[in-house]
């Protein structure tokens, strides 16, 4: 189970990490094209764009499907969601840890306003 | 009665930001209605730290917190009931402004944590960064997340499962 989802994180994270790609998911984000509108809009050869293409499709970010002679590519989102997942279950973890740091802020400022009051006094 | 006071407490609630900012590490930032000075107490004093660290919703406590805060000094916490320790060294400590830290419960080549203060206008950004020796280090510690959910969820059927038989048993 560990190394199964592993090997799914480092796919889809090694597959994001290209500008080209990310581009590519952008693109694609806004609507469906085929490998040679890609490779038109990426100022890229077809060969250069397939290989984009098939990371991005290994990682389950993208799904292709070949209709005639045209390969059309569309966001596999799944795997991405769960990236996304795993990012915010940390965000919450922090965002309930800072909630309470607010409080002893908080109190911390209320005291050295206590303080200072007696001071003066 | 407690809400009353909690709304008293925290009259504005600020947005907590998490961030990949490369391969190897993440980001936190998030604004306090605080000077630095008091935001770096309660990150530096163990009575303080805490008290916020582990939040009840995680469902812990713990048990020990020792934090011998300068540059070379320890720090470590563990947990009830289990004892599960988190420990490490500090590398920098500027007072009000900036802490590092590492973690190194995992073993060597643990990831570094940073906490930068910044203030303005009595608040304080804090950004907090998590620095993992590789993306391989950081995408496990993510999938480490994830299993642990797997594992807290287990716990929560087998629990249903005892009171389920209870119930049925009365």
């Amino acid at each position: 189970m560990v190394q199964y989802s592993q090997g799914r994180f480092d796919a889809s994270f090694a597959a994001l990490s290209d500008a080209t790609r990310r581009g590519v998911l952008e693109q694609l984000g806004r609507a469906d094209a085929s490998i040679t509108d890609l490779a038109e809009k990426f100022h890229m050869t077809l060969t250069g764009m397939k290989k984009h293409v098939g990371v991005l499709e290994q990682a389950g970010l993208v799904i292709t499907e070949k209709v005639g002679r045209v390969r059309t590519c569309k966001l596999g989102l799944c795997r991405l969601e769960q990236e996304a997942a795993w990012i915010e279950r940390y965000r919450q973890r922090w965002d309930a840890r800072f909630d309470e740091l607010d409080k002893v802020i908080e109190e911390l400022k209320r005291k050295e306003k206590v303080d200072g009051r007696k001071k003066r006094e | 009665m407690d809400a009353r006071r909690e709304s008293e407490t925290t009259p504005m609630k600020n947005r907590t930001t998490v961030e990949r900012k490369s391969e190897r590490e993440l980001v936190v930032t998030r604004t306090f209605n605080g000077p630095a000075r008091i935001v770096f107490e309660a990150w530096t004093k163990p009575e303080l730290f805490r008290r916020w660290w582990v939040p009840k919703s995680m469902g812990m406590s713990l048990r020990s917190c020792e934090m011998d805060v300068r540059v070379g000094g320890k720090y470590r916490l563990e947990f009830e009931p289990d004892g599960m320790a988190f420990f490490g060294t500090y590398l920098e400590v500027t007072p009000h402004s900036r802490l590092v830290w590492t973690n190194d419960e995992g073993g060597e080549g643990g990831p570094v944590t940073t906490v930068i203060f910044e203030e303005k206008d009595g608040k304080t950004l804090l950004v907090m960064h998590e620095l993992h020796s590789s993306k391989e280090a950081l995408d496990a510690a993510g999938t480490g997340a994830a299993d642990a959910m797997v594992e807290t969820f287990a716990q929560l059927d087998e629990l249903l499962v005892t009171l389920g038989a209870s119930v049925g048993r009365s």
